[in-house]
């Protein structure tokens, strides 16, 4: 099983440019074929699934990175200092050994 | 939604007794025996759970209150079927773990949500809703760490305000209607909103909501499975049951559902991303509830056991990846779907599930909640929802994956996941597939008869491209879309930093101006006490002992005056 996935990525290059063809292929099916829905306004339009979906996916991405670099990222151990003293503070592989949970 | 008439009732076996009494013996029993023991047992409430007809059951009354603990109907049933199926899961996955504290917790726990569900009155849900908090919250402690316990801690103090709430509105709503039957709860002031917002702790709507993401990742391994699946949705539940067409919810749910998809981008942990992505779902199906309609609680009740089943195979995916390396976070791993290819592609089932893959779970309990927001022409609710679907895939089935198990090579060899987690999560894998597949056998146990096709072209065109150009928006931006290592403060900031800040601030100044309040009246105090010290004190004036030559004079001048008027 292991093989197997690593000839998948050894293979990236192809197998990206395999679904790259299929998204066109179904942003142009989209558009070909009517759907039947017109609930709103964009459902008749073709391909706005696709657009929704990248425009969504950059806006997520960059909305929450500014939020995070203006109000919301703080160092790791910005907590530890409110932690019973006294033990180890890392929970390691190694303090971990032996034990089962 | 209660369902009366030809239904059978009377006396009959609490499946939730039968797993507490059951779960108390574990502790006398070592080793395979116990291993055996836990696995029939959880059988046994699977059967206990699966056998029971729609009716109502072991009705009693005590001090006055009808108590009702044994409702069994379409809705409960989905819920306790999908409980109890999540407990044999979380007893196989945990089938190597020595420590009986965890078991008897997690199946206590798992009882209790199970009573949650099954709880006709109030006061039997106030009881098993507290019982829930006090077994779950030993699945956290038990991974025995620093951080662990105190993260337990909030979470005890967050869910016992929870508790106080409800019960507060409990007494309330007893006050006012005279009856402690859990039906929609009809009624408006103070009890509506208690009883509401203890819901709403449990289900972690924004901003209640902080509890979750910080204790889950801090929970054990095994424990994180049972705690992922039974609270937020038994909050669903008795939201579904109490509150359905509340329209505060519709709107708390689709911002919860971008809420959690935020915070994913932000994370590192990667069970922590995964818990902002409980939040996320749990969105999706508070908005369900709050629209109300029947297609819209089916789908919340849908999402619901669909999710739990694969939110409880991607935390099993990343409870064997931290079992296996030791690493928690997505700036230490990657590159180890060499060593782990069976947990890779156990987890990428549970991925394709949450995205809403078509052919997997989620993809047909998902769309009829976006569905039931077309149908009443909620645009805004809808492209909510829709970009929520998008930030799933993002995160939960590219970004988390991509950087644990592909990416940069983070030179850990770890070994294959034991052979018990791979069939616990091989068995909720299988359901991912199964429903979506044929979701006939899911809708033919949710509340309210199904007349909806999830296998649309419509559907099909737009959430295929949904996912797939959300991929392409993924690996364009792939340099900035890794972990880092860092924290994001949240609400629980409120109660982590500023409030004890606050009580700091208090002591100090407030400890300063009670000294300075002290120091000024006791400099005042002492100047009168100095000053009749001055007068009155052994050097004083008036305290001075006089001499008594003075004294004769005196009476001297007064015998000598009294004369001279005694003689004129």
């Amino acid at each position: 099983m292991g093989q197997f996935l690593e000839y998948l990525v050894k293979s990236a290059r192809t197998l990206t440019w395999v679904m790259l063809g299929i998204m066109a292929l179904l942003v142009i099916a989209d558009i070909l074929i009517p759907t039947g829905y017109g609930r709103f306004p964009f459902d008749t339009i073709g391909g706005f699934g696709a657009l929704y979906g990248f425009v969504s996916c950059v806006l997520i991405i960059v909305v929450s990175k500014l939020l995070g670099y203006a109000f919301l990222y703080r160092s790791e151990d910005y907590y530890d200092d409110a932690l019973p003293e006294g033990r180890p503070a890392e929970s390691t592989a190694e303090t971990r050994e032996g034990r089962d949970d | 939604m209660t369902e009366t008439g030809a239904l059978a009732s009377g006396d009959w076996l609490h499946p939730s007794l039968l797993l507490i009494a059951g779960a108390l013996v574990i502790p006398f029993l070592r080793n395979r025996v116990q291993q055996g023991y836990r696995l029939l047992l959880s059988l046994g409430f699977l059967w206990a759970v699966w056998t029971i007809a729609p009716g109502v059951y072991g009705s009693f009354a005590f001090l006055g209150l009808d108590l009702v603990p044994g409702r069994a109907d379409k809705l409960s049933l989905v819920f306790a079927y999908v409980f109890s199926l999540i407990t044999v899961i979380g007893t196989i996955y945990s089938l190597h773990v020595k420590d009986n504290v965890q078991h008897v917790a997690a199946y206590v726990y798992a009882a209790a949500a199970v009573g949650v569900v099954f709880a006709g009155d109030l006061v039997t849900l106030y009881v098993f809703w507290e019982l829930m908090m006090l077994a779950s919250v030993w699945l956290i402690w038990r991974r025995r760490t620093p951080e662990s316990y105190a993260a337990g801690m909030r979470y005890l103090l967050v869910h016992a305000v929870s508790g106080v709430l409800l019960l507060g509105g409990i007494a309330l709503f007893y006050t006012q209607t005279g009856s402690i039957a859990f039906e929609q709860i009809d009624i408006t002031g103070p009890a509506f909103y208690l009883i509401l917002i203890g819901f709403m702790i449990n289900a972690a709507v924004p901003p209640l909501h902080a509890w979750l993401t910080d204790a889950y990742p801090e929970a054990t391994v095994t424990g994180a499975i049972f705690l992922s699946a039974l609270t937020t949705k038994t909050a669903v539940y008795v939201l579904i049951r109490g509150f359905p067409g509340t329209e505060l919810l519709v709107w708390l749910g689709a911002i919860m559902a971008l809420w959690g998809v935020v915070y994913a981008v932000l994370a590192n942990d990667i069970r922590r991303l995964l818990a902002y992505h409980i939040i996320s779902q749990v969105g999706y199906m508070v908005a369900g509830v709050g629209m109300g309609t029947a297609i819209a609680l089916n789908g919340s009740a849908s999402h619901a056991f669909t999710h739990i089943l694969y939110k409880a195979l991607l935390f099993m995916g990343a409870g064997a990846v931290i079992h296996m390396t030791g690493k928690s976070k997505l700036t230490e791993l990657g590159g180890i779907y060499r060593y782990m290819p069976y947990t890779f592609l156990l987890y990428m089932i549970g991925a394709f599930s949450i995205s809403a893959f078509p052919l997997f779970s989620g993809f047909v309990s998902k769309t009829m909640v976006v569905e039931a927001a077309a149908v009443d022409y909620r645009m805004w609710i809808w492209l909510m929802l829709s970009m929520a679907s998008a930030g799933t895939f993002l995160h939960t089935g590219l970004k988390l994956p991509y950087f644990t198990f592909l990416g940069k090579d983070s030179g850990l060899r770890p070994k294959e996941a034991p052979w018990n987690m791979l069939l616990a999560m091989g068995i909720a894998a299988f359901f991912c597939v199964f429903i979506g597949i044929y979701p006939a056998w899911l809708y033919g146990v949710l509340p309210a008869p199904v007349d909806y096709n999830a296998y649309t072209l419509s559907h099909l065109f737009w959430e295929l491209q949904l996912l797939l150009f959300t991929g392409l928006g993924f690996f364009l931006l792939l340099k900035h879309v890794g972990g880092e290592a860092k924290i994001s403060i949240d609400t629980d900031w409120l109660y982590r930093r500023a409030l004890p800040a606050t009580a700091r601030w208090v002591r100090d100044w407030g400890g300063a101006a009670w000294q300075g309040t002290l120091n000024l009246s006791l400099r005042g105090i002492q100047g009168f006490v100095m000053g009749l010290a001055r007068h009155h004190g052994p050097q004083g004036l008036l305290a001075r002992t006089w001499p008594t030559g003075s004294m004769v004079l005196w009476v001297a001048i007064i015998l000598a005056g009294s004369l001279l008027i005694y003689y004129l």
